[in-house]
């Protein structure tokens, strides 16, 4: 839900990274975190991690500068992928504006992936939402591993599996490089602050 | 859920409301939240101290998980949660559908004050926002 803030001339919205466990998600926000400067990031929280998996949520909040008059305010937050938490990405989908699909690359990640985007829609569905009119981006990540002998699933592949009814735009990254990052998080900026901006014809 | 869209107006007077039932009252902190985290409006002269962004997310997370817990044991909702510090305490209450009111508060304020102030404060304020 954004929040928009006429007396101020702010806009707030809320976009969320999702995808299964171990896809990057939590690798997306802290590449965002370490290149943004002082003024344009808030402080990167992150509740309740076990090694490296999110339990809760990680949440980021930017500062994006001013479109239309507006101060464009967005909180980023990831959700935890591991199938047993879905109570928690329920949760933290609350208010969701805008979400990039983060999908792994690893061949043994075939099924999560699937499972994962039908979870999502499956979730929204409970909030009277579809992906029809929530803006997503996908993102296939861990390209780094393509050319490894570990075995990864194609693109196409990952295409007929997960955009076959999307029809979004796919980045192709590799998070922990920072490599399709902010091209990722610019292009779901733009679509989500459309969206809000039409939806309350704050724009012309 | 919908989108809040908050005028000049709406704003001023809720935050004169809260400034004259509960920082009057000797709270050092309100914020006023919706259910993503969202700060609406934060009053009380800390709020330049404290983290307040990260606060309100995790104030409505909070809310969010016990909301949950709650439906588990057949009830609808926790209407307020209380969490109590050496010196300061925490108090969370859910106010209309969308909204949450946090309240920070020493130990020279009883919770007893802040639940008459609370319950005053959500009638103008659901009124102010023109909710049910
Ligand atoms: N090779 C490679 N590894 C990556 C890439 N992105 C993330 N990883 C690694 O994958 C692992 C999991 O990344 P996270 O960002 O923690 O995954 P997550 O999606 O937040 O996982 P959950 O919190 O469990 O949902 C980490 O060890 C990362 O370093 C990438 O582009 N290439
Ligand atoms: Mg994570």
């Amino acid at each position: 839900m954004a929040l928009i803030n006429l007396s101020k001339r702010e806009i707030h919205c809320k976009i969320i990274y999702y995808g299964p466990g171990r896809s990057g998600k939590t690798t997306n926000l802290l590449y965002i975190y370490n290149a943004m400067s002082n003024q344009a990031r808030g402080k990167m929280l992150t509740i309740e991690t076990k090694g490296e998996r999110t339990l809760f949520f990680d949440l980021l909040p930017l500062n994006l500068g001013k479109i239309n008059g507006f101060d464009i305010r967005i909180q980023l937050y990831t959700v935890p992928g591991q199938t047993i938490y879905e109570a928690t990405r329920k949760l933290v989908l609350k208010g969701v504006d805008g979400l990039v699909f983060v999908a792994d690359y690893l061949k043994i990640r075939h099924e999560k992936n699937i499972e994962s985007l039908q979870d999502l829609h499956r979730n929204l569905l409970e909030r009277n939402l579809t992906l029809e009119e929530i803006p997503i981006i996908l993102q296939f990540n861990k390209c780094d591993l393509l050319p490894t002998s570990i075995p990864t699933l194609t693109k196409e592949e990952l295409e007929t599996d997960l955009n076959r009814e999307l029809k979004t735009k796919i980045f192709e990254t590799t998070a922990t490089k920072g490599i399709g990052v902010f091209e990722t998080l610019k292009e779901i900026s733009k679509r989500t602050i459309h969206y809000v901006a039409t939806k309350h014809l704050l724009t012309s | 859920m919908a989108d809040l869209v908050l005028t000049a107006s709406v704003l001023e007077e809720t935050k004169t409301q809260i400034e004259n039932t509960l920082i009057k009252a000797g709270v050092n902190t309100v914020l006023l939240i919706d259910e993503a985290g969202n700060i609406v409006v934060a009053c009380g002269h800390k709020i330049n101290d404290l983290d307040t962004t990260s606060i309100a997310a995790l104030a409505a997370a909070n809310f969010g998980v016990t909301s949950q817990i709650a439906k588990l044991i057949g009830e609808d909702d926790f209407a307020l949660l209380f969490h109590k510090g050496k010196k300061d305490s925490i108090h969370v209450a859910r106010i209309s559908t969308d909204l949450i009111l946090v309240t920070i508060f020493g130990d020279n304020v009883s919770l007893g004050l802040i639940r008459l102030r609370i319950a005053q404060l959500a009638k103008t304020i659901e009124k102010a926002f023109g909710q049910k």
